[in-house]
């Protein structure tokens, strides 16, 4: 008897104990807490994308030009961000789809679904963006290489995916097919970062994250890296807006499959 | 600042991106709006949540 009475003690200390942790979590899993986070957190994660955005593109007008590139590397700061965050996006929907797959957590297919668009909107800067940068540097707007043709990929795979969330009417089952197909997807991205180096491509080998240090000048290096941040922060914003937008549509549209069922009957 | 014999590609890179990061902040803006204004429809049509909280009740 004592022994069970101790089990159950050490059952409710470990309880009490862990409560902090899994009870943040569980918060974070509801989606009304999770607006109620969002409420707090948007306007300040707005306020330090705008300064930081700020402060980046005046480093970038105010950057020297490049000995070789001339003024065109200012594209350079806007070019990287955009690729970077191209795939960022996708490895953030792919922890989503675990999360939907594995764990059913309620706002993982909520955040796959909403990162889509923006991410779609990144990899089409990318590509526009390089491709403009291109024609003074290379001479052509674009080439069929491994790093141009994998990105273009990704691009299509992003709107593949939107394609799909829109095809299938339920969300439950929505979110298990695009949580598939954006697991399969993640495949890509090792291929594009890697590609400079397995192929033999017209786009430039890594620059900034590689074994041995950034190759770039300070003066270049401290306004892209200012951008990344903004641009990083930009996403979470629009990500988190887009998420409690998305929480919103489920919720009209949860009432409004009640309000046919009263109807009804 | 002058951005040399290639400044319309500079300034067309800066203003896509500007043009394309204005889209989704109104697209979503317009979203949010749209969201709230079909749920103080439905709260007006008395359709109330499972919790019994007004459809309007963001958290």
């Amino acid at each position: 008897m004592s022994i069970a009475r101790n089990a159950v003690h050490d059952y409710q200390d470990a309880r009490t104990l862990t409560k902090p942790l899994t009870m943040s979590l569980i918060d974070l899993a509801n989606p009304t807490k999770f607006l109620a986070l969002t409420a707090r957190v948007l306007p300040w994660l707005a306020a330090i994308t705008a300064i930081l955005l700020a402060i980046g593109l005046y480093q970038s007008a105010t950057a020297p030009d490049d000995y070789q590139q001339g003024a065109t590397v200012k594209i350079m700061f806007i070019h990287v961000p955009n690729a970077w965050l191209s795939m960022f996006v996708w490895g953030v929907m792919s922890a989503a789809s675990l999360g939907t797959l594995v764990w059913r957590h309620p706002l993982a297919d909520v955040a796959a679904k909403s990162a889509a668009p923006i991410g779609a909107a990144f990899t089409f800067l990318a590509l526009v963006t390089g491709s403009l940068w291109g024609r003074p540097m290379w001479g052509t707007y674009w080439e069929w290489d491994a790093r141009l043709t994998s990105v273009l990929i990704l691009f299509l795979m992003y709107l593949g995916l939107m394609a799909l969330w829109r095809a299938v009417e339920d969300p439950s089952r929505a979110a298990r097919a695009a949580a598939v197909l954006t697991l399969v997807g993640a495949i890509n991205l090792p291929i594009i970062k890697f590609s400079v180096d397995w192929w033999n491509t017209l786009h430039q080998p890594a620059s900034v994250l590689r074994i041995g240090g950034s190759t770039l000048d300070r003066a270049f290096l401290i306004p892209l890296l200012v951008m990344a941040v903004a641009f990083t922060l930009l996403f979470l914003t629009l990500h988190l807006a887009a998420m409690r937008n998305e929480i919103l549509r489920r919720r009209v549209r949860s009432l409004q499959m009640m309000q046919a069922s009263h109807r009804a009957a | 600042m002058s951005l040399g014999p290639y400044a319309s590609f500079i300034v067309t890179s800066y203003a896509l991106v500007a043009i394309v990061v204005a889209l989704l902040i109104g697209w979503i803006a317009i979203d949010y709006g749209s969201q709230t204004r079909r749920l103080r429809e439905l709260d007006a049509s008395g359709v109330t949540r499972r919790s019994g909280r007004s459809a309007t009740e963001l958290t």
